[in-house]
């Protein structure tokens, strides 16, 4: 038997939950709008209660993201937020500042942790070192290489959890930077938001193919990737090092788009489960993918094949 | 639930005892013995390896023990900044590199990562370990956590208010480093890789390239909406067949990430009242002047304050002093409010500082009231000329009689570093420094 390989995916709607079980997620993101960043969609307490009914009754664990860097505010709440996450029952915690970790551990022992240091997570000392303070699995920063990783996980005491597809996060900023900007030139925001669905996107002068989507929301302003990372290619890879859980960033995207990216990446690991040695990439289960994928977003390989210097 | 305490009482004075520390970036070994000399309590500096700033000219471990000889000297300490997110290929030579800083005489080290942390606790458990800002530190449980890990100080994330910082002093017993001036990040430290997708530079290994202060035109996706523009200009292509509403004009300043830089020095009672531990400088790139200059000023203002707390006026020649060193607009960062439109940087960046630093005093001869000056930057006779030095010393005078080392008169000091000999119409002493406007 070969080891269990966890396909998540992050949700923004109890129909989304519905919709990425049934293309086969296995495990589940979900966030509250406090604690949560970046989420596709936010989560009251009675739909986190569903949530984890609705996958408990098809063996998908449900996990809360909280990797939001937490102000004192955010403290007061938060015991009593952890003690209704045990009672809902979720399954696992990620959490990036040791308040979160601290927390868990005092009110819900019970809920794992799982530590998102975002950019923070590049080496396995500290992953271990969170593995020491109680978390049982790391999600590997996605500006780490395929090397990075596969050596990663070589030395880890903890699961590991890498993010296979969908964009990421480049700069995140507490400041209101579109707001001042659009202020600055006199012409304040009417009526209309500068959330995510507002679809702005900035180009840089050298760069002009790229549109970088960025948008304002209450933690501040964040500027996304122009291109999303896609690895199915070589997803073997890291099935052969054992990566426990690998994850699809369903941020901004259409929900038929992530059904069909789970579906593919769904088929790809149940053909390697079933037996690697005879395992073969198929191309049709990319052009599931290429279908549905923004023309204006390119697929790539993220950093996974990048040498970066500094 | 522990005891949470939030009243914002900061405004309230505290008995202290204690004066903050304040403490200076020094990117080389005479800008160490500068930020010293002029004030810095401490300073901190970047080594060969494991430091953010990885074009600086870093420290060599002996320039380190030099700098740690010339800190003793006026009772200060050297920090060393080994803040990078490491990566696995960086593991392995840590230990090797914190015990040759041990040995250099370094008091501290600021890391961000428990890769490093750890380590040290381990190997070299007389090298204090402070929290860097990259770990985002904003709220108490986390400091507490840290605390309780044995590190006896946290830098601050540069998000947080006075009104936070009070509440993390209430709650724990720790020392708080705070920055106080400098350019900053205007990003959440550490949640920016900007640097690491445009040019494949790691920034939090040090190879940020400043992505945040580039130009940036801001659009609208015009896939879905046309119609909706309320914008004179056309919808433009992108690529082909695909619409972008431009959420700008011809004639509008360019969309950029960059903030103003901070600048806390009229806000100095606050920053005391509040019981930050640690006064921070940014700035390692920075010239000697400015760094002598912005330590001279906080050393000042600190120190009227404690000679007497309830008489304290912010003197207005600290600010026209900082304002010679570097000519960018200022603010108060996050401590008061969020920043807004007025607290970033859309026009032209970056005029020069008014004054330059034409010369440095290395001797004074009180007989025949002439000091012998070496040159940094040109000047000549007949022009005004501002001497300054440590705690507020300062004059102005012309130019008056120069010579050479071989006692030959001159015109005008035009050769970098040339010794020159000139009439001074007031003491002035080793460390004093000369500018002029130009
Ligand atoms: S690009 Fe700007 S915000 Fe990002 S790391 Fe560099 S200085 Fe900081």
């Amino acid at each position: 038997m070969t080891k269990q390989h966890e396909l998540m995916v992050t949700a923004g709607s109890l129909q989304e939950c519905a919709a990425y079980m049934d293309a086969g997620a296995s495990e589940l993101l979900i966030g509250d709008a406090c604690y949560g960043i970046r989420m596709p969609g936010y989560f009251s307490d009675s739909d986190i209660r569903e949530a984890v009914r609705l996958g408990q009754a098809r063996n998908v664990k449900v996990m809360m993201s909280m990797t939001n860097i937490m102000t004192n505010d955010m403290l007061r709440l938060l015991p009593d937020y952890i003690l209704f996450l045990k009672d809902a029952g979720v399954h696992a915690v990620e959490y990036s500042d040791p308040s979160v970790l601290a927390a868990v551990k005092t009110y819900a022992p019970e809920i794992r942790l799982h530590w998102n240091g975002e950019m923070m997570s590049t080496n396995y000392a500290t992953a271990n070192y969170w593995g020491r303070k109680g978390a049982s699995r790391v999600a590997a920063a996605k500006e780490l290489s395929m090397d990075e990783i596969l050596e990663l996980k070589q030395h880890l005491e903890i699961e590991a959890q890498v993010q296979v597809h969908g964009m990421t996060n480049m700069y995140h900023s507490k400041r209101r930077l579109v707001e001042s900007y659009m202020i600055h030139q006199g012409r304040p925001v009417k009526n209309g938001s500068l959330d995510k669905d507002r679809g702005l996107f900035l180009v840089e002068a050298d760069r002009v193919q790229e549109k970088y989507p960025i948008f304002e929301d209450e933690h501040g302003t964040h500027i996304m990737s122009s291109d999303d990372i896609c690895i199915l290619e070589d997803l073997h890879l890291l099935l052969q090092a054992g990566i426990e859980s690998f994850k699809i960033d369903g941020f901004m995207k259409p929900v038929s788009y992530n059904t069909a990216v789970i579906k593919a990446y769904r088929s790809a690991i149940d053909a390697y489960t079933a037996d690697p040695g005879k395992y073969k990439f198929r191309e049709e289960w990319l052009d599931m993918i290429r279908e549905l994928q923004d023309p204006e977003r390119e697929l790539t390989f993220g950093f996974f094949y990048k040498e970066q210097v500094y | 639930m522990e005891e949470v305490l939030s009243k914002p009482i900061y405004r309230g004075k505290r008995v202290r005892l204690e004066k903050p520390e304040l403490l200076a970036p020094a990117g080389n070994l005479e800008k160490l013995k500068f930020a010293i000399h002029y004030g810095a309590d401490a300073v901190y500096i970047g080594g060969q390896k494991y430091g953010l700033r990885s074009n600086a000219d870093n420290f060599t471990f002996e320039e380190m023990r030099e700098g740690v000889e010339f800190a003793k000297k006026y009772g200060a300490k050297v920090f060393v900044a080994t803040n990078i997110y490491v990566h696995n290929e960086d593991i392995d030579g840590i230990e090797q590199y914190l015990r040759s800083l041990n040995d250099a005489g370094i008091s501290a080290i600021i890391a961000a990562d428990p890769a490093i942390i750890e380590v040290a606790q381990r190997a070299v458990p007389l090298l204090e370990v402070h929290l860097s800002t990259q770990q985002s530190t904003l709220n108490w449980q986390a400091v507490k956590f840290w605390k309780d890990e044995g590190l006896p100080r946290v830098v601050l994330g540069r998000e947080a208010s006075l009104e936070e910082i009070a509440e993390i002093k209430n709650n724990v017993e720790i020392e708080i480093e705070a920055f106080i001036h400098g350019a900053m990040c205007s990003s959440i430290s550490g949640r920016c890789v900007l640097s690491n997708h445009f040019t494949d530079r790691d920034s939090n290994r040090g190879g940020c390239c400043q992505s945040c202060r580039w130009k940036y035109d801001l659009f609208e996706d015009g896939r879905d909406r046309e119609e909706e523009s309320d914008m004179a200009m056309q919808p433009a292509a992108l690529k082909p067949g695909i619409t972008q509403l431009p959420l700008f004009e011809e004639e509008d300043h360019a969309f950029t990430m960059g903030s103003k830089d901070l600048c806390m020095l009229e806000h100095i009672p606050d920053l005391i009242e509040v019981g930050i531990d640690s006064f921070k400088i940014e700035g390692r790139m920075k010239s000697i002047h400015y760094v002598a200059t912005v330590v001279n000023v906080y050393r000042q203002a600190i120190d009227a304050y404690f000679e007497d707390p309830d008489h304290y006026v912010l003197k207005p020649e600290w600010l026209d002093d900082l304002h010679k060193a570097a000519n960018r607009p200022l603010n108060t960062g996050f401590f008061y409010d969020i920043p807004d439109h007025e607290d970033h940087i859309y026009e032209p960046e970056e005029k020069a500082a008014p004054y330059d630093f034409a010369g440095l005093v290395l001797e004074y001869d009180e007989a025949t009231q002439t000091a012998v000056i070496q040159q940094r930057n040109f000047f000549k006779q007949g022009q005004e000329i501002e001497f300054f030095g440590p705690k507020g010393a300062f004059f102005k005078q012309t130019v008056h009689e120069m010579w050479d080392e071989e006692g030959q008169p001159l015109e005008a000091a035009r050769h970098p570093l040339q010794r020159i000999r000139m009439k001074v119409d007031q003491p002035v002493a080793y460390f004093d420094m000369l500018r002029r406007k130009h």
